[in-house]
C-alpha cells in the first residue's frame, strides 16, 4: 500500500492546530465534564450506595472513577462521530474533487481522516485520565510502572479501535448526506440513545431486558468495559454492583469492536469508491 | 508519442431524462489550445467531469494518451491536471501547503516537488505568496494557484473549466497571458468558456456546443470566414416578406431569420451590396429599421448556428452545491 494516507492525516493534524479556537475547546471540553459532571454525581450516588459492603477482596471503587471511564467513551464517541465532518466540508467548498480525481486510492481519505481522527481522541483521552488523577480518580490502583504501561496501552487500544470504527461511520454519513443540517440532525440522532443504553454511566445489569439487549449490541459497552479493565481491574465493586472481568470478555469485548470497525470501513470504502461528483 | 492526446467518440452523458452530453466526438491534438465555447448549461462541464473521471463514461468512448478512461482510470487520472469551474481550494492551508498536498497525493518524490513548487509560483507570480494562507488571497491569485497546482505534475493536458469566471477584465487579461505561456511551454491545454472573446484569444480550435451537441469546429479564423466575407443584420417591419427579397440578390450567400434580426452572409464586400439590398427591400415596400454591416465575429458565428445569442450573463461562479451521486 503506498503511504498518500499520510498526506491526508498531515493535512488534518495541520488543521487541528491551525483552528486555535477548536483546539481549546475539544481539549477543555472532557475536563470540564469530568469536573462538573464527575463531582456533582459523585457526592450523590456515592452517598446511595454507602450501605453495600464490598465482598472480601474486592475493591470498591468511588463513583468518580467509575464514571471517569465513561468520561472517556463520551469523549472517544463525540470526537470520532464528529471526526469525518470535515469531509462534508470539503465537499462542499473543499478540496474532495480534487482528492477524487487524484490517482490516490480513494481509501486512503477515510484511512488519513481515521487517523487523524484517532489522534485526536489520543490526546483528549490522555488529558482525561491526568486530570482526573489530579482531582482523585483513582486509576491503576496500586499498579506498578509497567502495570501503568499496560493499563494505558490497553486503555489507548479500545479507545483507537472505537473511534476508528466511528470515524468510518461519519465519513460515511458526511460522504452520503448533503448538508450540514442533515449530517448534525443525524449525529444527534446517534449520540444520546448510544450514550445513555451503555453502561458508561451506571450499571446496565438492572436495566430492561430489552434495553440490556440494546446495550450488547452498543460498541460503547465494550469499550468501557475495556477501559474499566485496563484503568480499575478485573474485579470490583461500584454503585453496589460487582464488575468482574474475565480474559474472554475482555478479548470478546475487543473483538466486538474490531468487527464493528471492520464493518464500518468497508462501508466507508464502498461510498467513496461509488462517489461521483456532478 | 502520439499526435492526439485526446480522443472522443460518441460520448453520451444523461441526468436522468436530461441528456446533457450528447453524442459528442472529437480529438485534442498534441501541444493545442483546444476548447468548448457554449452557452450555460451547454455540457462543458459535464464533458470535462467525465474526461477527468469524476463523472462515470456512461457511453461512447474516451482515450488519454491511449489509456481507456474506464479500464485504466489511474494511468489517466496521473497524466491529466485540472482546474475545476468551481474554486476548489483549502481556505485555511497556505500555498505552499496546497501545492505540497497536491504533490505528495500524486506520490511526486520530495525533491521534484520542491523543486516544481519553487518553478510554478515564478510561472504564476506568487513567490511572494509562498507562506500565506489561501482565505487572504485574491480571486485572481486564487485562481493562478489552481492553474499552478494544475500543472504541479507536469501532465499531458491541463483541464481549464471556465478559468476566468468570476474575475475583473484586467485579471482575466493576466490569466489569459499565463494560459498562453504555460501552453507554449507545451502543455495541451483543453478549455471551456461561454466568453467568445476568451475562445477568439486563445483557442487553436474551437468546438461549439449547445445542448450538448457540437454544432460547429473550427480554428476561429475559419469558423468567422465561413460565415462569409461580410454579414448584415437587419431589422425590418416584416421579416417574413423581406427574406425572398433579399435572398433573391446576387452575392447574397444566404438569409436567416435570428434574435439579433434578420442575418445576411455575404459572399461579396458589404460596402458595395448594401446599397442593392437596402433599394431590394424598399421596392418591395418594407419599412427598414436598422441595418448594421460587419465581419463576422465568434458571436455571429454561434448566432449563425443557434439562431440566437450566448446570453452573456454576470458572470457567477457557481454557488449551486457540488452534487455528490453513487450509483
Ligand atoms: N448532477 C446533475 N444532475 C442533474 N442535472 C445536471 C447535473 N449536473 C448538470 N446537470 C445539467 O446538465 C446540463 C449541462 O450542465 P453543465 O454543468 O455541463 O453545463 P455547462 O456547459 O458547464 O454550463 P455553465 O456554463 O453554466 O458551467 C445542464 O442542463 C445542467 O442543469
Ligand atoms: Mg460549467
Amino acid at each position: 500500500m503506498g503511504h498518500e494516507f499520510l498526506t491526508v492525516y498531515w493535512r488534518e493534524m495541520i488543521r487541528f492546530v491551525r483552528f486555535r479556537g477548536q483546539l481549546f475547546a475539544s481539549l477543555v471540553q472532557p475536563a470540564l465534564w469530568l469536573l462538573l459532571f464527575g463531582v456533582a454525581m459523585t457526592s450523590n450516588f456515592d452517598s446511595m450506595a454507602s450501605g453495600t459492603p464490598a465482598p472480601p477482596g474486592v475493591i470498591s471503587i468511588d463513583y468518580l472513577t467509575f464514571m471517569t471511564a465513561g468520561v472517556i467513551a463520551m469523549t472517544a464517541l463525540f470526537t470520532s462521530l464528529f471526526g469525518g465532518l470535515s469531509l462534508l466540508f470539503d465537499k462542499n467548498w473543499g478540496i474532495m474533487r480534487e482528492m477524487l480525481a487524484s490517482p490516490m486510492p480513494r481509501h486512503h481519505i477515510q484511512i488519513g481522516v481515521g487517523l487523524g481522527g484517532v489522534t485526536k481522541t489520543f490526546i483528549q483521552v490522555m488529558l482525561i485520565m491526568v486530570f482526573g488523577m489530579l482531582i482523585g480518580v483513582s486509576f491503576f490502583p496500586g499498579y506498578s510502572a509497567i502495570e501503568v504501561l499496560v493499563g494505558v496501552l490497553g486503555i489507548l487500544a479500545f479507545v483507537g479501535m472505537f473511534a476508528l470504527g466511528f470515524l468510518f461511520l461519519s465519513a460515511t454519513i458526511s460522504m452520503r448526506m448533503e448538508s450540514m443540517e442533515s449530517v448534525q440532525a443525524m449525529m444527534t440522532l446517534l449520540t444520546l440513545p448510544l450514550f445513555f443504553s451503555s453502561n458508561a454511566l451506571y450499571p446496565v445489569n438492572n436495566f430492561p431486558v430489552w434495553l440490556q439487549a440494546i446495550s450488547t449490541v452498543n460498541p460503547l459497552t465494550y469499550l468501557v468495559n475495556g477501559v474499566r479493565y485496563f484503568a480499575i481491574g478485573s474485579d470490583f465493586v461500584s454503585l453496589g454492583t460487582e464488575y468482574a472481568y474475565s480474559t474472554n470478555d475482555i478479548l470478546i469485548s475487543f473483538g466486538a469492536l474490531v468487527a464493528f470497525a471492520v464493518i464500518m470501513f468497508l462501508t466507508a470504502y464502498h461510498t467513496f469508491n461509488k462517489a461521483t461528483i456532478a | 508519442m502520439s499526435e492526439n492526446v485526446v480522443e472522443v467518440r460518441g460520448l453520451v452523458h444523461r441526468f436522468g431524462d436530461l441528456t446533457a452530453v450528447d453524442d459528442i466526438s472529437f480529438d485534442v491534438r498534441r501541444g493545442e489550445i483546444f476548447s468548448f465555447l457554449g452557452p450555460n448549461g451547454a455540457g462543458k462541464s459535464t464533458t470535462i467531469n467525465v474526461l477527468t473521471t469524476l463523472l462515470p463514461c456512461q457511453a461512447g468512448t474516451v482515450t488519454v494518451c491511449g489509456h481507456d478512461i474506464r479500464k485504466e482510470t489511474s494511468a489517466v487520472k496521473s497524466r491529466i491536471g485540472i482546474v475545476f469551474q468551481d474554486m476548489v481550494l483549502d481556505r485555511d492551508l497556505t500555498v505552499w501547503e496546497t501545492l505540497e498536498f497536491h504533490g505528495r497525493i500524486y506520490s511526486m518524490p520530495k525533491t521534484l516537488r520542491a523543486g516544481r513548487i519553487d518553478e510554478l509560483l515564478k510561472l504564476v507570480d506568487l513567490e511572494g505568496k509562498r507562506g500565506e494562507r489561501v482565505k487572504n488571497l485574491s480571486g485572481g491569485m486564487k485562481r493562478r494557484l489552481e492553474i499552478a497546482r494544475g500543472l504541479m505534475t507536469r501532465p499531458e493536458i491541463l483541464y481549464l473549466d471556465e478559468p476566468t469566471i468570476g474575475l475583473d477584465p484586467q485579471t482575466r487579461l493576466r490569466i489569459w497571458d499565463y494560459i498562453k505561456n504555460v501552453n507554449r511551454e507545451g502543455t495541451t491545454i483543453f478549455l471551456t468558456t461561454h466568453y467568445m472573446d476568451e475562445a477568439d484569444q486563445l483557442s487553436d480550435r474551437i468546438h461549439i456546443i449547445d445542448h450538448g451537441r457540437l454544432i460547429a469546429s473550427g480554428t476561429p479564423e475559419t469558423l468567422k470566414s465561413d460565415l462569409g466575407t461580410d454579414m448584415v443584420y437587419l431589422v425590418t417591419g416584416d421579416d417574413d416578406a423581406t427574406e425572398p427579397l433579399v435572398s433573391a440578390i446576387e452575392g447574397v450567400r444566404s438569409v436567416k431569420q435570428t434574435t439579433k434580426g434578420l442575418e445576411l452572409i455575404l459572399d461579396e464586400e458589404g460596402g458595395k451590396l448594401l446599397p442593392r439590398i437596402i433599394h431590394a427591400i424598399e421596392d418591395g415596400g418594407v419599412d427598414i429599421e436598422s441595418v448594421m454591416l460587419k465581419r463576422p465575429s465568434l458571436d455571429d458565428v454561434f448566432v449563425h448556428h443557434t439562431g440566437r445569442e450566448v446570453r452573456d450573463e454576470p458572470a457567477h461562479t457557481n454557488i449551486k452545491q457540488q452534487r455528490f451521486r453513487r450509483h
